[in-house]
């Protein structure tokens, strides 16, 4: 099933995604496109433009400015299982460059396994099965020659549980990316400043920078770790239910973080608090699992139109508070 | 964004919701209550206390047994070491009759016997539990645990046969090969003339059988200890993009951390105490080995194995003595690593 995307307003409606639709096009002919699903999303940054130019004046540590072109993801009939237990049908969804795309839906509906999906950590766990593909810029991560530590450098992830390496500095956990990655950079000292501040940190941790990461609170562990994703410059930012650890001081901080970053990377977050993805994303998808139908995409579209128009009662009655 | 808004709270809030609003004058008659930590009585249950009395029993007899082995050894070693006096720490033979015995040369033989056989055991333990761990297929997994476990449980004399019969006639020509191209490093060289027999006995050969006997023990500590690194931190590593011996080195390794030293040195305690296979291998010197492929050694434990049987008293007296001072060693090596230990669990330590 692909996804119709609503779009109440309508603006953007001619809008193509030129980009990734040529992409996928010369790469792959025979491939069945859903012909101009982006048409009908809320218009945005175009993939291959440069990003606007005030986003590097958001930039208080300025070395590191986002000069390369923001990069969309798409998920095309992505279905998954469990062993024999299927848990996720053809889920089609696209999330556009820079925005920030919520996932909502109630627990166990497969919101974490899709996010997975979209990282390639799904396959890490036993048993676990896929169909569908994910594109990264147009092209399959799942493709056979793409190695899942390449794509997983392009597109990070950060967990519900705050998780930095607890031993390890402040500066070494933001700098083990690169360290893992094999990245070598000229100003490691810059590059660590200006991720911490890009995730909201510095003015917290800059006198203690050697410090254990354990060390930290909560939400500063979470910020920490948001950090750590964003040092070694990934396109696209998975976050799964990145405040559901944390107290409303903290979540208010990783709100604030996330608004800063939209329009750097593409991200794409899954919570279960309405009022937050109201706040912070541009576009949105509800996801829903019943007893005998695995998790799907109920609706999508631009996140305005879910929560003050949504076209399927279900939607409404989930956006409402209304739902099991 | 929809949704009911919040009414805000009023000032009757406080009082509806039964606060009291603070006294600022002491209750009428009388003064404030008490502001001193309270002594709080917990009353224990019958099942509880039977339950805390029998393990505060077993935890006093171990340390019961341990006084008393220690005084035993101190009382019957005290004869031998009045005779010897300080010249037991610093002589190097072992010649009770003629009052001519101290452990200078065993001590040191078996603390150079077990630090060859850690560093040979570490790393391929080190190997195996994170192979085990990190790397074997499930089904794999398994049947590796059961043989590691199984080859911790073959009694030492086996070992020690194996070391002798199998082993020694097998590695000869390497330790041969290595003696005569990188004997210019002192502990490798063979003083004397080489022959097939100048290479049979040495700490070296020794220190391997005994490698073979703590493999199993740190591997199998070490992958218990790594199996126990959080799936969070190891999924943090690889959504950094990390491979897997990247993941291993980042979360697996510092985690284990304290596992690993903690390990080391009960293995190192193990090869201290190792009592058989020195005894198979070893020619009974009474030197101080500093040449590791040479003829020589002797270790504490070996020595009191092989010398038990000696008839005066005076002759038990000195090996009392120098199973005191393995006593001893043994029990510092295992506070120290149970200090290690300690210390590094913490997860909140810097590197
Ligand atoms: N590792 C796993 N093994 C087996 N089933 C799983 C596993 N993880 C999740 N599931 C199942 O997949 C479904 C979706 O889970 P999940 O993606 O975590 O949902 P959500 O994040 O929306 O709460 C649930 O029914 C859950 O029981
Ligand atoms: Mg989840």
């Amino acid at each position: 099933m692909t996804v119709e995307f609503v779009n109440p307003s309508g603006a953007g409606r001619h809008a193509a995604d030129a980009g990734v639709v040529d992409g996928i096009g010369g790469l792959r002919p025979a491939d069945p496109a859903p012909p101009d699903v982006t048409a009908e999303l809320p218009g945005g940054p175009v993939p291959g433009s440069p990003p606007p130019v005030d986003v590097t004046a958001q930039w208080p540590g300025g070395s590191v400015p986002p000069d390369r072109p923001l990069v969309g993801l798409e998920s095309r009939d992505v279905s998954a299982w469990f062993g024999t237990h299927k848990v996720l049908e053809r889920v089609s969804l696209r999330m556009r460059p820079g925005e920030v795309t919520a996932l909502i839906g109630p627990s166990g509906c497969g919101k974490s396994t899709y996010l997975r999906i979209l990282n390639r950590m799904h396959e890490m766990v036993r048993g676990a099965s896929l169909a569908g593909e994910v594109l990264l810029d147009g092209q399959d991560i799942y493709r056979p020659d793409r190695q899942p530590a390449q794509v997983r450098r392009r597109i990070g992830m950060v967990f519900q549980k705050p998780n930095p390496f607890p031993a390890m500095s402040i500066y070494d956990n933001v700098a083990s990316g690169l360290k893992l990655a094999g990245i070598k950079v000229a100003n490691k000292d810059a590059l660590v400043e200006t991720s911490l501040r890009r995730a909201g940190l510095w003015n917290e941790v800059r006198s203690r920078l050697r410090a254990p990461g354990g060390a930290l609170s909560g939400g500063q562990q979470q910020r920490l770790c948001i950090a750590r994703s964003l040092a070694v410059s990934p396109d696209v930012l998975l976050m799964d239910e990145p405040c559901s650890a944390l107290d409303p001081t903290s979540t208010r901080r990783v709100e604030d973080t996330i608004a800063e970053l939209q329009g750097q990377v593409t991200i794409v977050i899954v919570t279960h608090n309405m009022q937050q993805a109201a706040r912070v994303s541009q576009s949105c998808a509800f996801f829903l699992a019943t007893h005998d139908t695995p998790g799907h995409i109920v609706e999508a579209g631009q996140t305005r139109g879910i929560f003050e128009d949504p076209q399927d009662s279900r939607t409404a009655d989930y956006v409402h508070g209304r739902f099991g | 964004m929809t949704g009911a808004s919040i009414p805000a709270p009023d000032a009757h809030d406080s009082i509806a919701l039964g606060r009291l609003p603070a006294p600022a004058e002491p209750p009428a008659g009388g003064d404030w209550p008490e502001d001193r930590p309270r002594r709080i009585v917990t009353p224990r249950s019958a099942a509880d206390r039977v339950f805390r009395g029998v393990l505060r029993c077993a935890g006093v007899a171990v340390l019961v047994i341990t006084g008393l082995i220690a005084l035993f050894l101190i009382l019957r070693a005290g004869g031998a070491l009045r005779k010897a006096g300080p010249s037991f720490f610093t002589t190097q033979s072992w010649i009770p009759a003629a009052n001519r015995f101290g452990i200078a040369a065993v001590l040191p033989d078996g603390a150079i016997i077990a630090i060859i056989a850690l560093a040979i055991a570490v790393p391929v333990a080190l190997g195996t539990a994170v192979f085990i761990s990190e790397y074997a297929p499930v089904r794999l997994r398994r049947t590796l645990i059961a043989v590691v476990d199984l080859m911790a449980a073959v009694p030492s004399i086996i070992y020690g046969l194996w070391g002798v019969f199998f082993l020694q006639p097998r590695v000869i020509g390497s330790i041969r090969w290595v003696a005569e191209n990188l004997g210019f490093i002192p502990v490798f060289r063979v003083r004397g003339e080489h022959t097939s027999s100048s290479f049979t006995t040495s700490t070296f050969i020794a220190g391997l059988v005994v490698s073979l006997m703590v493999i199993p023990i740190i591997a199998s500590i070490c992958r218990e200890v790594f199996s126990q690194a959080p799936v969070g931190e190891r999924e943090a590593a690889y959504a950094l993009g990390a491979n897997r011996w990247g993941m291993v080195r980042t979360v697996v390794l510092p985690y284990g951390r304290g596992g690993i030293i903690g390990a080391t040195m009960l293995g190192f305690g193990r090869a201290m105490g190792e009592t058989i296979a020195i005894a198979l291998i070893v020619s009974p010197t009474y030197l101080l080995a500093t040449h590791i492929f040479e003829n020589s050694g002797m270790s504490i434990a070996a020595l009191i194995a092989l010398r038990y049987q000696e008839s005066t008293p005076e002759m038990l007296s000195a090996l009392m003595a120098a199973g005191l001072v393995l006593f001893l060693i043994t029990l510092l090596v295992n506070a120290l690593a149970s200090i290690v230990v300690s210390r590094s669990r913490s997860g909140a330590e810097t590197e």
